[in-house]
């Protein structure tokens, strides 16, 4: 792709440019196909209808029509609000969240920086977002947010633990944290994928890697900081228009984030199923957000299934069940690589 | 230690199982309707907007007194004998203009209760029920039949009548009061004055059946 652009221009500004836009391409359109898809799920799981009349088939103009309303919308200030943080927050929390795609490899002719610490520098950056979800419950001066704010703090501080060794179980197996290359090294049919290596170790590692993202991007049923019935809406009650609009789509930037890692890391990111049939950049673009909409899909379905968590029993999953698993797992897939 | 991996057995099980219910209803067909373009059928005996079929009205009160609501507002002229109102589809013979037939169906309450004593079985409730208006004046519906014009013409000359029948009655009175003159003295002249309107109850004596 860098190459493509190479020959467009010699510019090496507008070249980095261009690379780091591409996947807003995706992530923008995606979040307002999911945001309709959420509702669609979750208005089928309840026998419901959903959105049906906006731009005719099935309602699926709904989002973009949302979309336009809420940049028409005012965008409101609390009063006793600290303007400045205020300002800020949906910025960090969306940067946070759409920094991390710099280093997902979307097709193997697409990679935003192929660094050699692709994976450490996601999990790295894609807590940013913590920084900015509690700069906007502080900012906000209101004690719902606050709540919000603080739980999210010290969820996803805390499911970061299990999602980090989770990961690190299949980095041990790959041996490199150059998401390019663990894709490479997953080429061929799929029983090639880390997921079915060194079975069963990597398959719960996988697991444990899904739930804790869900928390990490607080989706039910970790949804704690943004409990509905509890804290009106958390950490973004006193955002408005646009700036809401960012953190919802920082949200769903978020959910295909943690889906693209977990598609790349454990089921062969942009390779084929069916090895070389189907294969190439184009078809591996394919691939890859096929798996990560499937996961995506499977967040919706889990929210739409499951109730919410109370706050001890969070905490006992993440550090009585998940770390304790995680670390099973690095210690299963060591003995298997030694042996 | 046992406990606690059964607990996690138990609850990833559990979320598999509660996913199945969920992944089963996603193709399940919606149990909702498109509202506007499709409705649910009504029960047979839904209660809803009021209607009155004019041409059956008597002008008998019995559903305005039965109203808890009073939501119900009528006024009826007698009728000279020369008029002819015509009969109900019961085949009763109509005695009174019903010069204002009016429901505010904004206070109604949809409970019925003026529907039952109806003799003629002219008020009833449809299956209409998207009424809604922007001014709540738009909601009191007048049924009545007879234009404003009329009304005015009908009540001059009930007026007309009920003063020449007061006059008739007087000069009767009168006759007999001369009669029996001879013995006790002649007082009680006029006999009663002249009423504007018809008392605002008393149905027609031969409405129960």
């Amino acid at each position: 792709m860098e190459q493509i652009f190479r020959t467009l221009t010699e510019n090496d500004f507008l070249i980095y440019f261009l690379m780091s836009v591409i996947p807003l391409l995706w992530v923008v359109p995606y979040a307002l196909f999911a945001v309709w898809l959420e509702r669609k799920v979750s208005a089928h799981m309840q026998d419901r209808l959903g959105p049906m009349r906006v731009g005719g088939w099935h309602g699926w103009a709904q989002t973009v029509a949302d979309i336009l309303k809420l940049i028409q919308k005012e965008d409101i200030v609390p009063a006793a609000a600290d303007k400045k943080l205020h300002f800020l927050a949906p910025w960090v929390v969306f940067i946070g969240s759409y920094a991390a795609f710099a280093t997902i490899p979307f097709s193997s002719a697409y990679i935003g920086s192929n660094i050699s610490i692709g994976l450490f520098y996601v999990i790295a950056v894609s807590a940013i977002v913590v920084v900015g979800i509690l700069m906007a419950g502080w900012s906000s001066n209101n004690k719902w947010s606050l709540f919000g704010a603080m739980r999210a703090a010290a969820q996803i501080v805390s499911y970061e633990i299990p999602t980090a060794l989770a990961l690190l179980a299949v980095v041990m197996v790959a041996g490199t944290l150059n998401l390019q290359e663990i894709n490479q090294h997953q080429a061929g049919w799929f029983w090639n994928w880390y997921l079915f290596r060194k079975f069963p170790f990597v398959f719960i590692a996988f697991i444990i890697y899904f739930v804790a993202s869900l928390a990490e991007t607080n989706r039910t049923p970790f949804d704690i900081p943004e409990a509905e019935s509890e804290l009106v809406a958390g950490y973004h009650t006193e955002y408005s228009g646009m700036k809401f609009a960012l953190f919802f789509l920082a949200e769903y930037a978020n959910m295909f984030a943690v889906s693209a890692i977990g598609s790349t890391l454990f089921l062969g990111g942009w390779n084929s199923p069916f090895g070389d049939l189907l294969g190439g950049p184009v078809w591996g673009a394919f691939w890859f957000l096929s798996k990560g909409m499937f996961f995506v899909f499977v967040q919706m379905w889990l929210r739409w299934t499951l109730p919410r968590l109370r706050v001890d029993q969070l905490m006992y999953v993440s550090w009585k069940v998940l770390t304790p698993w995680a670390f099973a797992c690095i210690l299963g897939v060591g003995f298997w690589m030694m042996m | 230690m046992k406990k606690y991996f059964n607990d996690i057995f138990r609850s990833v099980w559990s979320v598999l199982i509660g996913m199945k219910i969920t992944f089963r209803h996603l193709f399940t067909p919606a149990v909702t309707v498109q509202y506007p373009d499709v409705r649910l059928k009504l029960p047979e005996r839904a209660r809803n907007r009021l209607y009155v079929n004019m041409d059956d009205c008597i002008g008998c009160f019995q559903c305005d007194m039965a109203c808890p609501v009073d939501c119900i507002m009528i006024e009826t002229v007698k009728a000279l004998p020369t008029d002819d109102l015509g009969m109900t589809s019961t085949g009763q013979k109509k005695r009174l203009w019903v010069t204002q037939f009016d429901i505010d169906i904004a206070k109604c309450c949809y409970c019925g209760l003026c529907v039952y004593p109806c003799p003629t079985e002219c008020i009833k409730m449809t299956d209409v029920y998207e009424f809604s208006e922007f001014n709540r004046s738009n909601l009191i519906y007048n049924y009545a039949t007879v234009t404003t014009a009329e009304v005015v013409d009908i009540k001059a000359k009930a007026a007309v009548y009920e003063k020449e029948q007061a006059a008739k009655k007087a000069a009767a009175a009168a006759e007999a009061a001369k009669a029996k003159a001879a013995i006790p003295a002649p007082a009680t002249a006029p006999a009663q004055p002249p009423r504007p309107t018809p008392p605002p109850s008393a149905p027609p004596p031969e409405n129960k059946s």
